[in-house]
């Protein structure tokens, strides 16, 4: 799965979750390499949300070991992990208020952080002062992504970031995770739509072919 | 004063509320005697522990224990009509407590009212009674709007907010919740209901004025009361839907995958 030569950002460990007595995850061990798009593929109950949400230790394992840059994200302030670990999540989830209110969550505006956060994300910074009320599925979970942005993370979960948007909103949104990967930001991609996976993945994690 | 021969013809209006009851086939004839009579029991009981409390030649502290009994009560009670709400018997024991201190102190430290069994007692009650209401539904509340609201409560831990910083939202909402009918109680006072405290003193002989001025106090006394129990109590439980490392509690009850 990790290219050889390249250091692995996140590593799962032999990881255990169990939900009201299910195995959600059962022993699953995989890494996911610095500065590439990883797709993380599998059927609805496989375990991929819980997959992402250890990353960033929105949830934690029953077992086993998950490391951020080689150290257990246990030991890790959770805080300052997910400011270093952004996650958009399947439904936009945007606060009311303005796009600016949004941002704000994140982190203060420094240096124009806002405005390229926004521009990363393919949204037209002029946006800022309008009411997330007013926008778009697709708008609004850029929307997302951009204020996720703002606290300038490593790595992004992005968990079926698209699965409500249509086909174009998608694709512009897959052009600005391309952008960011390419510029070194290490993404973890959760879907199930096999031609997105194929657009988008350098690498392809399937938790269906776990032993 | 009332008479007994007086207090025996009041069982009439009982009698009326019963005819009724029979007349439309309500059904609650006995429960409307089993009211009645429980309501005088207690009251004659408590009328009776009141008279040793209160007496003057008694030691105040007999008063304060009243009230301490009061707010163990009164958490009790909360806790019974939310069950839901974890923790909610420490949380309100807290929240009467706090209140307790922060009321009575204004009223008998800055002398509004002399420190007598007579005051202490009365006013206490008012002020657990009167907040009641509205410190269960702030716990109610909190409760329903981080759980609605999940999603975005998710999104704010996701961001690096921390616990308390994610839940200031939807705790601010509940609290809004849960103060607004005291708030609009207050501003029909007066209009369109006289309350009991000030309506009880100008029955009992009392001048209006005097009487306007106690219910006026006693409703400052149930605002402030108000607001510093359902703050505590919106905080605590917000709190204890965290874990210690800003997880929200009820993520992990869903099996979502």
């Amino acid at each position: 799965m990790t290219p050889v030569g390249s250091e692995p950002a996140i590593q799962l460990d032999d990881v255990v979750v169990i939900r009201d007595g299910r195995h959600v995850l059962d022993h699953v061990s995989t890494s996911f390499a610095d500065g590439r798009i990883t797709a993380v593929a599998g059927p609805s109950g496989s375990g991929k949300t819980t997959l992402l949400r250890l990353i960033n230790r929105l949830s934690v394992p029953d077992s086993g070991v998950v490391r951020y840059r080689g150290t257990d994200v246990a030991e890790l302030d959770p805080l300052a992990l997910r400011r270093q670990v952004g996650m958009v999540f399947q439904r936009p989830t945007a606060f009311p208020g303005t796009v600016r209110d949004n941002l704000a969550a994140a982190a203060a505006d420094r240096d124009g952080t806002y405005t390229a956060a926004l521009k990363q994300a393919a949204l037209d910074p002029e946006i800022i002062d309008r009411d997330t009320a007013q926008l778009s599925g697709g708008e609004l979970q850029r929307v997302c992504l951009a204020r996720t942005l703002v606290t300038e993370p490593e790595a992004l979960l992005l968990d079926e970031p698209t699965s409500n948007v249509d086909d174009d909103a998608a694709e512009v949104f897959e052009s600005a995770a391309r952008s960011l990967a390419d510029g070194g930001t290490t993404i973890v991609w959760v879907t199930h739509n096999r031609a997105q996976l194929e657009r988008v993945a350098d690498d392809v994690f399937d938790l269906r072919r776990q032993p | 004063m009332i008479t007994w021969v007086g207090l025996a013809a009041s069982v009439l209006l009982v009698g009326v509320a019963v005819g009724v009851s029979l007349l439309l086939r309500l059904r609650l004839e006995r429960e409307l005697i089993v009211a009645s009579v429980r309501m005088s029991i207690q009251l004659a009981l408590v009328g009776g522990v009141l008279a040793l409390v209160i007496d003057a030649d008694r030691s105040i502290w007999w008063s304060w224990l009243w009230v301490a009994a009061m707010v163990g009560y009164a958490s009790d009670v909360a806790a019974r009509r939310a069950p839901q709400v974890p923790g909610l018997r420490w949380l309100a024991l807290a929240a009467f407590s706090v209140a307790a201190v922060v009321t009575m102190g204004v009223l008998f430290g800055l002398d509004v009212f002399p420190v007598d069994g007579r005051t202490v007692v009365p006013l206490a009650g008012m002020m657990v009674g009167n907040s009641m209401t509205a410190t269960v539904l702030a716990g109610r509340r909190v409760l329903e709007e981080i759980g609605d609201k999940r999603d975005e409560v998710e999104a704010r831990l996701a961001l690096g907010q921390d616990a308390r910083t994610a839940a200031r939202p939807y705790v601010r909402s509940a609290l809004r919740s849960a103060l607004t009918p005291q708030i609009e109680t207050t501003k029909a006072t007066g209009l369109v209901f006289l309350p009991g405290a000030m309506t009880g003193l100008i029955l009992a002989g009392v001048d209006p004025a005097d009487a306007v001025k106690v219910q006026a106090v006693v409703m400052f006394l149930v605002l402030g009361a108000a607001a510093t129990t359902t703050t505590l109590v919106a905080l605590g439980a917000a709190s204890r839907l965290f874990t210690p490392d800003h997880r929200l509690r009820l993520a992990d009850a869903d099996p979502s995958t």
